[in-house]
């Protein structure tokens, strides 16, 4: 692999990421599947760098899995993107920064789509006033929430405790990275680091000291893609997309996976369980599979954050190897614990004893 | 003694310029490169035949004997003066030009455009120009590997609405198969394969070269479009693609693949035309002709003509018999314009 070529192209998919003062909007799923996550990034940028998000309760879904699964019509996911940019404009907002992937990827399509169609944005503002009584606005600038961390990367490092090297061996860990499709595959030059060789979370390893895995499968979809998990009977392509992967990176003995998807890190983590299951086969070291992290919760690690306030404990690949490696102290006792010293449970480990 | 001005060195250029000097003309030939041949002077053999391209270039040549030229020299103006052009090198050499050929010819695509294909990214991957000069030069650390599995991409950066290339470049195809036949012979033992859209072998002795490919040695033609190219663990080549006739993707290790970059409008060739109003067209940039039919020699501006791939992608034959065709239209032109 030639790095320069990479940079050459990285250099041509660089965006425009303000600096400050956005309209943050949540996901659907990443708050029951990586739970403090989002909480993460708000604290991140909030306290630590002392930026402006704003959230309001007020917000819904943007209507993205309803969409891909064509179980609404385009008009009616418009009309809900058009209520939530207009909410961004109540609040005083133009910079808009969503933590989903599909959001991102469908806010761009509909941002694009309204400047093809005047007419049809015309449509969804009438929409918007018939059925919210709110006023049309846009955003000046769209943002991923990958994308703010990549800005802030250096930032980030220059707090850092700990980085993505093994401490006993001085070597960088061996991250994989993956982006969620929606990210830049449809519209590559409002990703950082176009479609093919993304370098929003590449930026992000890079700078806390990992070295990034290019392995051949990387732009594989991780498995979920609405129609092969939400339809039942192909839940089994499902599983053959994460195998496939994992079979693709293993000759590379990555130390962990990074993703920037809700979906992504889900299927990765849990679908490692049933592979295991199912053949007995785990990717990672000493029988283990690979533990597989949000951008959010690296860089929590990175920044010191107590593992288990990061929600690590809700991943079925156990992140200890990983802390391990970095020297992050954690306390085993807690791992189970709920906020209250509640008791919240534990994953069932495969048969094969595997994890 | 009318003085012409012909810009660009390459095989259109000498013969245009080797016409017009045995008709009795002032010719002034500029070539922004070292040497003259364009091209053609980086290629090894030329299809269908196999025909050393150094022997049909050094041919090229020796007729210009008499035809005045300059090397690494650029045109820095050209701006119009009564019904002549008043041409400037960046040498310091003025000429009032009394008429203009611009054979200025062609850029190749860049293939790190298609970045799915990995050019600049992965070691081998590598251009049809670089497997040229290969094989003139066995100077290529990439090919020279004793590579197994090779793969051939055609259209790339052609017939291509992404890419912003929707013509067809014509001569792939005919390089593609002459190139996979010729990485044969240097490699007997290697599995070669030819990822194409359709395959235009419109000339005569092609179609045989296609046959030739296939049964003498043993190239694959597969029916489709490659989607990626990656990397494994040992620098070998991942390659997907998709195989239209028997309707299923396929995944192919390789140790080179060759990417088939197309023709484009040579860009410094158009940023001169420009300073005179000649411009290329909005769907294929390269330059606008008189007319489709009978004047593709003459451009809209009076004393201005082309020659050669700078009106479109050509092969070497048709390109010299632009040459002939546009000496013999500037001739008619400069006549014309001694009776008026």
């Amino acid at each position: 692999m030639i790095y320069q070529g990479k940079q050459k192209i990285w250099s041509d998919y660089q965006k425009e990421i303000p600096d400050d003062h956005y309209f943050y909007v949540r996901s659907c799923i990443r708050q029951n599947l990586f739970p403090a996550s989002e909480k993460t990034f708000l604290d991140i940028t909030r306290n630590k760098l002392g930026k402006d998000f704003f959230e309001t309760e007020h917000h819904t879904t943007c209507g993205g899995i309803a969409y891909h699964c064509d179980a609404i019509p385009q008009e009616t996911s418009m009309t809900i993107i058009a209520r939530q940019f207009a909410l961004m404009h109540k609040y005083g907002y133009e910079n808009y920064v969503c933590s989903c992937i599909t959001s991102f990827g469908l806010y761009t399509e509909t941002l694009e789509t309204w400047h093809e169609f005047p007419e049809l944005e015309a449509k969804i503002a009438d929409n918007l006033w018939k059925t919210c009584k709110l006023e049309f606005a846009k955003p000046k600038y769209l943002a991923h929430a990958s994308d703010i961390i990549y800005k802030f990367r250096n930032l980030i490092a220059a707090q850092a405790k700990y980085k993505l090297i093994n401490k006993k061996t001085g070597q960088p860990l061996k991250v994989v990275e993956h982006i969620g499709c929606h990210y830049g595959k449809m519209f590559p030059s409002k990703s950082v680091g176009g479609a093919e060789y993304p370098y929003v979370l590449a930026g992000m390893i890079e700078a806390w000291g990992g070295e990034v895995i290019d392995y051949p499968e990387r732009r594989h979809c991780c498995g979920y893609g609405f129609r092969q998990y939400h339809v039942r009977s192909n839940r089994g392509y499902s599983l053959s997309n994460t195998h496939k992967k994992f079979e693709s990176m293993e000759p590379y003995k990555p130390d962990m996976i990074i993703t920037n998807c809700p979906g992504c890190p889900y299927f990765l983590d849990r679908w490692q369980y049933v592979i295991s299951e199912l053949e007995g086969k785990t990717y990672g070291e000493n029988g283990h599979g690979i533990p597989v992290f949000t951008y959010e919760e690296v860089a929590g690690l990175v920044m010191g954050y107590n593992p288990w306030d990061l929600g690590l404990q809700m991943h079925q690949v156990g992140p200890e190897p990983v802390l391990d490696k970095m020297g992050i102290p954690y306390n085993p006792e807690d791992k189970y614990k709920g906020p209250y010293g509640k008791d919240i449970g534990r994953p069932e480990l495969p048969s094969c004893g595997c994890l | 003694m009318k003085n012409i001005v012909v810009i660009g060195g390459g095989p259109s250029g000498l013969e245009a310029s080797a016409n017009l000097h045995k008709m009795g003309y002032n010719v002034i030939l500029v070539e922004k490169s070292p040497a003259l041949g364009g091209h053609l002077a980086k290629w090894d053999r030329l299809f269908p035949q196999g025909i050393p391209a150094k022997d049909v270039l050094e041919g090229m040549i020796s007729n210009i004997n008499g035809v005045k030229y300059f090397l690494n020299a650029n045109v820095q103006s050209i701006n119009a003066l009564g019904k002549s052009y008043n041409v400037i090198l960046d040498n310091g050499i003025t000429v009032l030009a009394d008429a203009v050929l611009f054979a200025t010819g062609f850029d190749l695509f860049k293939a790190e455009k298609k970045e799915e294909y990995g050019y600049g990214i992965y070691e081998r991957v590598i251009t049809n120009a670089d497997l040229e000069n290969w094989f003139r030069t066995k100077e290529d650390s990439r090919v020279a590997n004793n590579p197994k599995r090779i793969g051939f991409v055609h259209c790339v950066g052609s017939r291509d609405e992404k890419a912003g290339n929707r013509y067809c470049s014509k001569v792939c195809c005919a390089t593609a198969v002459k190139q996979a036949c010729e990485i044969k012979q240097e490699f007997p033992d290697a599995e070669v394969f030819c990822f194409y859209m359709d395959l235009r072998m419109f000339g005569r002795g092609y179609e045989d070269l296609y046959l030739s490919a296939q049964k003498e040695y043993g190239v694959r033609f597969i029916r489709g479009r490659v989607s990626e190219v990656a990397e494994n663990i040992n620098k070998e080549l991942v390659v997907k693609a998709e195989d239209t006739l028997s309707g299923k993707p396929i995944k192919v290790t390789l140790d080179l693949l060759v990417l088939m970059a197309g023709m484009q409008n040579c860009s410094a060739g158009a940023k001169v035309a420009g300073q005179i109003g000649v411009a290329g067209m909005e769907t294929d940039g390269f330059f606008e002709t008189k007319d489709t039919i009978y004047s593709l020699q003459q451009s809209n501006k009076p004393g201005v003509f082309f020659a050669g791939a700078c009106t479109g992608p050509k092969t070497l034959p048709d390109s010299l018999h632009e040459a002939r065709a546009a000496a013999l239209a500037i001739h008619n032109y400069l006549q014309e314009g001694e009776k008026r």
